[in-house]
């Protein structure tokens, strides 16, 4: 789909003012909730809170209510930016967005449990002899999720390519839904729980934070590292990028250029796999529905720091886990919505509304060929 | 046909191989039939394990030799030794002859395939993985063992898989008048026993006769059937439909006109008059099939006509749903105490409205985004729809996660539909599918319509022709969610109560199934779509005649959706130029090969324009 090319200064439809008055309305709305909750932090008893609130006295956030949500927003959007990175990757390379990618990340976090429940049966999910288990089992399920985002590119997206964009991206979508359903078949409907954590990983760490989202917030940083040195250091890497820019000059160059993609989706693949242990290690439970809405919310991140654009989508990530976390605390509640808790999925969507309305090509800026940029 | 063509064109006028080459019966590609019987082995084990033998094993169909535990088990090596015995053949190759080594080759296919299950057999007997995988249990292990012991199972099972991928194979070899017969009794049995249901509710004598006492067919009436349908086709009944079919196609002008008149009233008066012969599982069948047909029609001109990847469509159904539930029930919000409660086709007005207004607000942020954004918003907006009908914040409008109940029947004074008389719903349905067939039909047509699909092939050009395509899509949107609201304002009179519960993503998903299977942009195809798939598998949360595969249909339709997407984007029943779009380099090179110069795509061979022809396969 092209974005049709407009003369500057074109007549304003009255799409163009609906649009103005829409920014103007959401970005008014989200300083009237932040002018709100610093009011309330001040005084909680203001006329405005009062209002809002049928004359109650609004709630003031405790220092420690405000750090335990920058502290649960930034792991989980550590994690949404693990699975962003996939997506990014893919959409850099290919131009469609892998709807399934979600499920690759809870196949990653299904692995973990298996593994960790037959460990934990063995008296290996405790002791000295957690870390090494821990370790080995983050390197299965990796694996596993790589293998699966290679089968997936191999049975569904290879024979598509060059089609019509909207193809393959009908196809994730049933991708997806099959993974989904053939997880729930095979294991069962039922929330699985991973075997407890060893008390010196749930202990605080510093500043009275738990020892498991610094390693959630560690982890997802070294992968970062590691995949950021991996696409603009090495070989293999700059064979992406430059398939990213152009498939046809590529191949032109040497590049092998289905390799290329299927490392592409093996590396998106692994950053999912990562990214579903350390799920199952922070909340301790998994369902098989449990990648849909993560997948999409990371797309989300993706688009918000700009597809294709690695930094972009670990920070794009966090900007959105950040946003989930506080937004219903901080912006929702001082305008008296009540079960703001409820509305948490609710944002990352308006945040996403928000950003492709504000600003269409992210944070960051977008990274793609000529051709996927139309 | 005895080869899959990839061109359309070539077999119609002049042959497609120089000379049939013959070979040996062990003459063929060993390893690519060990990667095919590899995967069948593969795929044969992943549905044991899902259960699905296992589950629907209760189910008999031919008593008391198969059951549809074991039918969703034995078509594969059929398919796979009819698939391994298809060869793509392009104008100017060289198309082999059929004979002994595709048999051959099916044997062997098959024969891997069941070793696959005499494996899985032997594991499930000596390894115990019930923790993962809970399909890993005594009743499955019975199943693969046909309840007798594990040594008959796993000689069995390659026995059956390489008997059925060789008559697979086979049928290739066969006469193609036989091939034909054998095809038309086996669809026979087979539909007389998965429908026995549908059957036994239209027609009640049979039930006596044809079923036995606990399900399935007595087997001298499977093999009565069989002789029944192979001959029928033998004898030319099959021919008589295509004759008509191809008399209708080629003729014109007022001939054709007066030919669709009479076909249209006929179905029509079948629709009105079989609902008051059959009893109440078929009624309400076919209301929910009407159900999802209104839903599938909007989404159609939505995504099939002007090609937006709408993937929040049941907002649009939600909003009918609670629009016309909060207006006529009396137990909706506290908040709307006071309010007068209006009839259902006074609720139905203001629904209309309001469907619009949310289509406009939802349709007017996305439209200028592309395409894949597009989708993933619409998503976003359906899940905020279903989160804000949910949530406390409105609940003194919409009661959360109690939803409303005591919607009231909508009342029309001689008549009145309510959930518990599925066929008051029926016509009901059938009013509404008439109105939304007749509106889509003629919007296709229209100047909007053209407008549309311009905007589907090429937005930049479709601008610069002069249409505006902000409007247009707009529009689209527009249409869309009217069309879904009459489905969600019968919804709520039907049911009598509407739950957040009711409007997943899920909905949405399944109703793009119905239109991509039908075939996008073809009302036909989506006509054909709604029935074979919510009257067959059923929607996401009524069953269909297989009830019994409610554990499996979501699974079945994500398959579906892939291998659709795989082998025949254009649906079953293709909008002609959609198909054109689709295989436009196949298109080309066949006009390449026949020595036309001008690619122009709309010249390629116009005998095959038509709307309605059958695409390439």
């Amino acid at each position: 789909m092209t974005t049709a090319i407009r003369a500057k200064g074109a007549a304003k439809t009255n799409v163009d003012k609906f649009l103005t008055l829409l920014r103007v309305l959401l970005i008014g709305a989200i300083s009237v909730g932040l002018l709100a909750f610093i009011a309330q932090q001040i005084d909680p008893g203001n006329a405005f809170a009062k209002w809002t609130h049928d004359g109650q006295e609004a709630n003031r956030l405790t220092g420690e209510q405000f750090k335990g949500l920058i502290v649960s927003g930034l792991s989980q959007g550590a994690m949404y930016g693990l699975i962003a990175l996939g997506y990014s990757m893919v959409y850099g390379v290919l131009g469609f967005i892998n709807f399934a990618h979600g499920e690759v990340f809870m196949v990653g976090a299904f692995t973990g449990f298996i593994m960790s429940n037959k460990f934990d049966e063995a008296g290996l999910w405790e002791g000295g002899a957690f870390i090494p288990t821990v370790l080995f089992t983050v390197l299965i399920a990796t694996l596993i999720a790589t293998g699966l985002a290679v089968l997936m590119e191999r049975v569904a997206y290879r024979p598509l390519r060059g089609s019509p964009r909207l193809i393959p991206l009908i196809t994730s979508i049933g991708v997806s839904f099959f993974i989904q359903n053939a997880v729930i078949l095979l294991f069962g409907a039922g929330a699985k729980s991973y075997p407890p954590n060893p008390d010196w990983l749930q202990d605080d760490w510093i500043l009275g934070i738990e020892g498991v989202k610094i390693v959630v917030i560690i982890v997802a940083a070294i992968s970062m590292a590691g995949l950021w040195y991996f696409v603009e250091r090495t070989k293999t890497g700059k064979a992406m990028r430059a398939v990213a820019e152009d498939k046809e000059i590529a191949s032109l160059m040497g590049i092998n250029v289905n390799r290329t993609i299927v490392t592409t989706f093996a590396v998106g693949g692994a950053m999912a796999g990562i990214g579903g242990m350390l799920w199952g290690l922070l909340f301790r439970s998994v369902i098989a529905t449990t990648g849909f809405l993560p997948g999409i919310k990371a797309f989300t991140a993706a688009v918000v720091g700009g597809v294709g654009n690695l930094g972009g989508a670990m920070a794009g990530g966090v900007a959105l886990g950040g946003a989930e976390s506080l937004a219903p605390l901080t912006l929702l509640e001082p305008l008296g919505i009540s079960g703001v808790s409820q509305l948490r999925d609710a944002v990352s969507f308006v945040l996403l509304i928000l950003v492709l309305l504000i600003k269409p090509t992210g944070l960051f800026g977008e990274r793609l060929s000529s051709d996927d940029r139309a | 046909m005895t080869a899959t063509t990839v061109s359309n064109s070539g077999s119609a006028n002049e042959p497609l191989s120089i000379d049939a080459v013959s070979k040996g019966a062990f003459d063929f590609d060993m390893r690519a039939a060990l990667t095919s019987g590899l995967i069948l082995a593969l795929s044969l084990v992943f549905i044991a394990l899902c259960g699905i033998p296992e589950g629907l094993n209760e189910r008999l169909l031919i008593k008391p030799v198969l059951s549809l535990g074991y039918l969703s088990l034995l078509w594969l090596p059929l398919l796979f030794g009819w698939l391994s015995g298809n060869e793509t053949v392009l104008e100017g190759m060289v198309a082999t002859k059929k004979g002994a080594r595709d048999i051959v080759r099916g044997l062997f296919v098959g024969l891997i395939g069941g070793l696959g299950l005499s494996l899985l057999t032997v594991l499930m007997d000596a390894f115990d993985l019930r923790d993962p995988l809970v399909n890993w249990s005594p009743a499955t292990e019975e199943v693969l063992q046909f309840s007798r012991s594990i040594g008959f199972g796993v000689i069995a099972w390659p026995v059956l898989g390489a008997i059925l991928g060789a008559f697979g194979a086979a049928l290739h070899v066969m006469p193609e008048k036989i091939r034909k017969a054998v095809m038309a009794g086996l669809g026979t049995v087979l539909s007389f026993a998965i429908f026995a249901t549908f059957i036994v509710d239209v027609a009640d004598f049979l039930d006596d006769l044809l079923y036995a006492r606990r399900g399935g067919l007595k087997w001298g009436w499977a093999i009565a059937l069989f002789v029944i349908g192979a001959g029928a086709s033998f004898l030319g009944g099959g021919r008589k439909i295509s004759e008509m079919k191809s008399s209708y196609q080629a003729a014109t002008g007022p001939a054709k006109r007066q030919q669709t008149t009479t076909l249209i009233l006929l179905s029509l008066a079948a629709l009105i008059i079989i609902p008051l012969i059959t009893g109440k599982i078929t009624q309400e069948l076919f209301a929910n099939i009407g159900i999802f047909l209104l839903l599938a029609l909007g989404l159609n001109i939505v995504v099939g006509l002007a090609g937006i990847l709408d993937l929040g469509y049941v907002a649009f159904f939600a909003v009918g749903g609670y629009t016309t539930a909060v207006l006529t029930s009396p137990n909706r919000g506290p908040d709307f105490e006071g309010f007068p409660t209006l009839p259902w086709w006074g609720a139905l007005l203001v629904t209309i409205i309001i469907a619009g207004l949310v289509g406009l607000f939802i349709g007017a942020p996305v439209i200028r985004m592309r395409g894949d954004y597009l989708a993933i918003v619409t998503l976003g907006f359906g899940e905020i729809i279903r989160l804000l009908f949910l949530s406390d914040w409105l609940n003194g409008w919409f009661n959360g996660a109690q939803g409303i109940t005591n919607v009231p029947p909508a009342d029309f004074g001689f008549f009145s539909v309510k959930g518990t008389d599925p066929r008051s719903v029926f016509y009901l349905v059938l009013f509404f599918a008439a109105i939304s067939i007749y509106v889509s039909w003629r919007l296709e047509r229209s100047r909007l319509g053209r407008a549309w699909m311009a905007i589907r092939e090429d937005e930049s050009v479709a601008e610069a022709m002069g249409i505006n395509t902000v409007n247009m899509k707009l529009m689209a949107f527009v249409v869309g969610a009217v069309l879904a609201s009459f489905s969600g304002a019968i919804f709520a009179a039907k049911v009598g109560s509407i739950f957040p519960t009711s409007f997943l993503i899920l909905v949405s998903v399944i109703i793009l199934v119905v239109v991509i299977v039908g075939g996008m942009g073809n009302i036909m195809g989506i006509i054909v779509g709604s029935v074979v798939l919510i009257g067959v598998l059923g929607g996401p949360k009524q069953p269909g005649l297989l009830a019994e595969f409610s554990e499996y249909k979501l699974l079945i339709y994500g398959a579906l959706l892939v291998v659709m997407m795989l082998k025949r984007p254009e649906g079953l029943v293709p909008n002609a130029r959609r198909s054109r779009e689709l295989h436009q380099d196949e298109f080309l090179q066949d006009a390449w090969l026949k020595g036309e110069v001008d690619t122009d795509d709309d010249m390629v061979d116009p005998s095959t324009g038509g709307e309605g022809t059958v695409a390439p396969a």
